[in-house]
């Protein structure tokens, strides 16, 4: 392996490369592409399907041709639609403020001298802690009886069994699992911005906040945009917390709980398929406008 | 400087103020005051509500119907009734062998597809990258919900397969995503030696690629692992019985053995024990870990 023949890709050498590079190409990508058309373009298209049929609770496998009748009844149904508005209310208060205190979380970890490994190790429990365990122990926090919380602010509130409150701790759930995530995001994008603009800035004499504002902000967007959509396209599809908080009871019903128990728990196959299918036809959606707006960096990837 | 090492031995309920003072303080600069509380704060509020789980878990009777912060009387009783449980080791079992093989099928497949994107030049690679990012968008409940009826009439419904095949829709891409940062970071210039001394680009794929890329295929492993062990919508939907739950799924329907009162102390005991596995990966992996996730997110 001499490091001087590394250069000897000739021209000729080059062309009968890239057509054995396209079929090798071809063979390494093909059990993955098969694998995904098997494992969710099948299933998807197959919902469509299912949405548009009526199938008999009585008689299994009954069925038939139901055209847009349970998308009509899924979109006149107030329950859809709280289901809607719960979901985005959910992923607006998580998503800001695990962006708030994801971003204090980075900006400390970054500036401590000393301890960042041990740091990171800490802010790394709630990420790794399951989802049903947060679920679970948030359960116990506030729970009337034997939780912290009423203990501390010496109330008695069933928190789980009341309107805006159950939201409330949901939110709180989420925020304490996410939010260190978001802040190694961050601080990954923080570590990678050259000291020295802050020096230099310093020496002309910016504030604190002008540093902030003027040069880590803009700087750090990338990365912040990155785990915006993470967190959003994953809110949207909130569905453990509110299975284990409150059963979707008391304003937590979301979109994909909504959808789980119209197709599981009662059996209604066609609604159910319709409300998964508007469920994934929103998170698309969102997931475009994103992607249309961040494009670039996901184009970074594949070229280079 | 921590390394993995310091951090693998140190229990995580110390605080994160450093041992000694020594080392990397830049002369003449004192760390602020606000900057110990603000890490204080960061130490509280990630470890107090997992102290709260487990001075749950560790009341029993009367005592679990008080907030005390400290148990008055501290016992494993719910510990021992949740491995007395067999639907819990079941739910174990099952979630070790579904976590496993799914990291395992995901690696395998994932790593030839990623090395083509990282690597190889072919038409509509931007086009395939979008489409593995896609799909980890994609609801679960889109998924699930046809898989229940799919599953049903063909008799996968309540199998661990039913459970791996839907599994690889998030456990696929996210290996791909991760492996292709990895595999774009290991130099081209041994490859390139390889090829010409007559190694055919396959070869020179997994006789030097893949033993460099060692670290990156443990990261990736490491990350489908976890989303694995917690994935929680699949498993409720296409499981019944304890006979293929899986640790979050049994969580969810855990009963004490009255059917009707809810055990707090049992459900925070097992729920400490599931944790304890994914903890230790992060205290043994957490550099790996850190890499892995912000991977792709700052390079941009």
């Amino acid at each position: 392996m001499e490091a001087a023949s590394i250069k000897a890709g000739t021209p000729k050498g080059r062309r009968s490369r890239g057509t054995s590079e396209r079929r090798l190409a071809a063979y390494m990508v093909s059990p993955s592409l098969l694998l995904i058309a098997l494992v969710a373009a099948y299933p998807i298209g197959y919902a469509v399907w299912l949405s548009l049929h009526e199938y008999s609770v009585r008689v299994a496998g009954l069925s038939r041709w139901a055209g847009l009748d349970n998308y009509s009844t899924a979109l006149s149904d107030p329950e859809f639609w709280d289901a809607v508005q719960n979901t985005f209310i959910f992923t607006a208060g998580s998503v800001t403020f695990e962006v708030i205190i994801g971003m204090g979380m980075a900006l400390a970890m970054h500036s401590a001298f000393r301890g960042q490994g041990l740091l990171r190790t800490v802010v790394l429990v709630p990420w790794a802690v399951l989802t049903v365990v947060t679920a679970m122990m948030w359960r116990t926090i506030f729970d009337p009886t034997l939780g912290l919380v009423n203990s501390i602010l010496g109330t008695d509130i069933v928190w789980l069994g009341e309107s805006p409150h159950a939201m409330i701790v949901m939110i709180i759930a989420d925020v304490w699992k996410t939010a260190p995530f978001m802040a190694l995001l961050l601080l990954a994008g923080l570590q990678v911005i050259p000291g020295e603009i802050y020096e230099a800035a310093k020496v002309d004499g910016a504030t604190m906040w002008q540093r902030f504002s003027r040069i880590t902000l803009p700087l750090l967007m990338p990365a912040l945009l990155v785990a915006l959509i993470f967190r959003t396209l994953d809110a949207l599809r909130i569905f453990d917390l509110p299975f284990v908080l409150t059963k979707g009871t008391h304003g937590t019903n979301t979109l994909s709980l909504e959808a789980y128990q119209t197709f599981t728990a009662n059996n209604i196959i066609g609604l159910g398929a319709a409300l998964a299918v508007l469920t994934f036809i929103i998170v698309m959606a969102v997931s475009f406008l994103y992607i249309r707006f961040v494009g670039g960096n996901i184009r970074g990837l594949a070229e280079e | 400087m921590a390394t993995p090492a310091v951090g693998a031995t140190e229990p995580v309920t110390t605080t994160a103020a450093p041992k000694t003072a020594k080392t990397k303080k830049p002369p003449g600069q004192k760390p602020p005051w606000w900057l110990w509380f603000a890490i204080a704060a960061i130490v509280v509020f990630c470890l107090a509500p997992f102290y709260w789980l487990i001075n749950v878990s560790l009341k029993t009777g009367p005592d679990l119907s008080g907030s005390a912060i400290v148990p008055p009387n501290p016992t494993l009783d719910n510990y021992q009734s949740v491995f007395q449980n067999d639907d819990f080791i079941r739910a174990l079992l099952n979630s070790a062998i579904v976590s496993l093989t799914t990291t395992f099928l995901a690696l395998l497949v994932g790593s030839f597809c990623a090395y083509a994107l990282a690597r190889l030049k072919f038409p509509m690679k931007f086009a395939l990258l979008a489409l593995v990012l896609s799909i980890t968008t994609f609801p679960p409940i889109a998924i699930a919900t046809p898989v229940f009826k799919l599953w049903s009439d063909i008799g996968l419904f309540n199998t661990l397969p039913g459970l791996i095949i839907p599994y690889l829709t998030f456990a696929l891409p996210l290996a791909i995503y991760i492996l292709v940062s990895f595999f774009k970071e290991i130099p081209k210039d041994l490859e390139e030696a390889a090829l010409v001394d007559g190694a055919t680009r396959f070869q020179a794929f997994y006789k030097i690629v893949i033993p460099l890329a060692a670290p990156g295929l443990a990261t990736a492993g490491i990350l489908t692992f976890i989303s694995a062990w917690n994935e929680f919508l699949f498993a409720v939907t296409l499981t019944s019985t304890p006979d293929a739950r899986t640790v979050p799924a049994a969580i969810a329907f855990f009963t004490g053995s009255t059917e009707f009162e809810e055990p707090l102390g049992t459900i925070s005991a097992a729920s400490i024990i599931i944790s304890i596995p994914l903890i230790l990966l992060v205290l043994l992996f957490q550099k790996r870990i850190v890499a892995g996730l912000t991977a792709g997110a700052v390079k941009g």
